[in-house]
């Protein structure tokens, strides 16, 4: 059965006003498509969760989808800070000013949030880590708990299961059925897809199915979990896709700029955002010559494996 | 980690600073980079944080340590990067690389695991024990600079068996007191680090190098820094106006070897041609 539905459709049908929504990707295929609809149905009260939020969550959050966010590195990567959040954090930005709502924070490390993805799609009540100890990180968030080893005297910490609404993900390529292959930086998408109750896949291309049989190592998340299929290539920009676009570094740099003001900020929103109606008008805006300079310079094929006939 | 979230960022283009001796002229983020990368010598699997750490690991890759396996905790295990990345998860670091695998993998199998030899991290703030801020200025709740927070560094802290750390140095970055302990280095002292290591398992020894743009610190039996090496045309004089604490200072204090032609070749043509990192 096919689940390919439009970008639109797919955040409609998904994505609720108070779910919690983690759309994942470390640096690589990271969902800005989907980020930006979310915007533009004007979702509210969202809670958000990624271990980066990079741009894309600095985005929502200036365009006020979002009441909390869940993370563990809040910044933009070689860069600086994401400007439109810490708006909604620091009092000197601006922050509680004349009643404007706190942005609520939960924070954890990388590996507690992997843990906590790990811990939810397991159905276990926790996952333990050795990391925390001898820090302030438990007193600033509570639910960063020591427990002892029931075999010995050691101390590990516990972060609890994080099992979001909807996760949504980007790849190289999926079937209609939703079985999705990606390949280059993993991140912990198979973790957020399996623990989230509804999952969103945003596919570079629509294969047959025999392709990803061909290839079934490279299957990292089943169509079983998918809620839906959404073809939208370019839907990473300007994060990237590995084999198909570099990231876009100058747009990195460019939004430190545009960020660091809330009318700027919200001007970037109605130009390319809610001035646009889906992925396909925003790279129009993005245009030819940024799109061929973010192509990869050559291939760097993987070669092939033989799996063999059984019969 | 992120430095230019901590401060501001400074203007664009080197600083020229004179060199003291013979050689090429050289800025100090140079002499930085370069005394960093030189102090993996010898090292075998160093996990990259983001900023400087990047380069100076890149640079002790096709210089001093060939044999240097990079770790991204973006999930690359032996990356060959052929460009120096912006990012720390940059497409480059994965073609060509050894392997490409799952965060989880990464964190549990190579780093809990015990397979990285150093840690290499930035922090915005660092006391005298290497005890390191990377979250917040100010109050947690309501902070005057949020700082990006983590990332992976907590956990490299304790997991890593040593851990480099490469910042500028000033009143601002190193103090008597951190606002917020992200990551654990000597704690309150050498001893007190050294049960709470040996009880709890944890397989890293903590902080031992610590490299900044005026000199090179290790870490003394009591577990507090000592600067054992001071780079070429810096002061002991602008070593304490910039240290929040009185710095133990080494009776066998070194001065830097400065950086070679060749160094400045790489840095400036090779890895940072935009002065990304050398500002």
């Amino acid at each position: 059965m096919s689940k390919v539905a439009s970008m639109c459709d797919a955040v409609a049908a998904n994505v609720h006003d108070g779910d919690v929504v983690a759309i994942e990707g470390f640096t690589h295929l990271i969902c800005f498509a989907a980020g930006h609809e979310i915007i533009r149905q004007r979702k509210r009260d969202l809670t958000l969760a990624r271990l980066t939020p990079d741009l894309i969550y600095d985005q929502m959050i200036a365009a006020g989808v979002a009441r909390k966010l869940v993370f563990s590195w809040l910044g933009n990567p070689g860069v600086g800070g994401l400007h439109a959040i810490r708006r909604r954090i620091e009092p000197g930005a601006g922050a509680g000013v004349g009643g404007a709502a706190v942005l609520e924070l939960e924070e954890y490390s990388h590996f507690g949030m992997v843990g906590r993805y790990t811990a939810g799609a397991s159905n276990l009540p926790f996952y333990p880590l050795r990391s925390y100890f001898e820090t302030d990180l438990p007193k600033a968030n509570p639910l960063i708990r020591p427990i002892k080893s029931p075999y010995g005297d050691e101390t590990v910490y516990a972060v609890p299961p994080l099992k979001p609404d909807v996760t949504i993900v980007h790849a190289q390529r999926a079937d209609a059925a939703g079985n999705t292959q990606m390949w280059g930086l993993l991140g912990c998408q198979k973790e957020a897809a399996f623990a989230a109750d509804r999952v969103i896949v945003v596919v570079e291309e629509l294969v047959d199915e025999s392709v990803v049989r061909a290839d079934p190592n490279r299957t990292v998340i089943p169509g079983l979990i998918v809620d839906a299929v959404v073809v939208e290539p370019w839907g990473a920009h300007p994060s990237y896709v590995q084999g198909a676009y570099d990231r876009d570094n100058h747009f990195y740099r460019d939004w430190d700029a545009i960020s660091r003001d809330e009318a700027t900020t919200q001007e970037w929103l109605d130009e390319f955002v809610y001035g646009v109606s889906d992925r396909a008008e925003y790279m129009a805006k993005i245009g030819d010559e940024r799109m061929a300079a973010l192509q990869p310079l050559g291939s760097a094929l993987s070669g092939s494996v033989d799996y063999g006939v059984y019969k | 980690m992120n430095e230019s979230a901590a401060g501001g960022a400074s203007a664009a283009g080197r600083s020229a600073v004179a060199s003291s001796g013979a050689g090429p002229a050289f800025s100090k983020s140079e002499m930085m980079i370069v005394a960093a990368a030189r102090e993996l010598t010898g090292q075998r699997v160093c996990f990259v944080g983001v900023g400087l750490p990047n380069i100076a690991v890149n640079l002790a890759r096709i210089t001093v340590a060939p044999e240097l396996e990079l770790v991204y905790e973006s999930g690359v295990f032996g990356a060959k990067p052929a460009r120096l990345p912006l990012s720390i998860g940059d497409p480059t670091i994965v073609t060509g690389a050894t392997a490409a695998v799952s965060m989880f993998e990464l964190f549990s199998f190579y780093l809990e695991g015990g397979l990285v030899d150093v840690g290499f991290l930035g922090a915005a703030q660092i006391d005298r024990f290497g005890n390191i801020n990377s979250t917040v200025i100010g109050d947690y709740a309501s902070p005057k600079t949020r700082l990006p927070g983590s990332g992976g560094a907590c956990e490299i802290a304790i997991n890593a068996r040593q851990v480099f750390v490469i910042m500028r140095q000033s009143k601002r970055s190193f103090v008597d007191k951190i606002d917020f302990r992200t990551s654990p280095g000597n704690l309150g002292g050498a001893e007190n680090a050294a049960r709470i290591r040996r009880e709890q398992g944890w397989l890293g020894r903590g902080p031992s190098v610590v490299v900044t743009d005026l000199g090179i610190y290790h870490f003394d039996d009591s577990g507090e820094m000592r600067l054992d090496s001071i780079h070429p045309g810096a002061t002991l004089d602008q070593i304490r106006e910039t240290i929040g604490w009185e710095p133990k200072i080494s009776a066998a204090l070194a001065t830097t070897p400065e950086p070679s032609a060749d160094e400045l070749r790489l840095i400036r043509e090779e890895l940072d041609p935009e002065g990304a990192y050398t500002k």
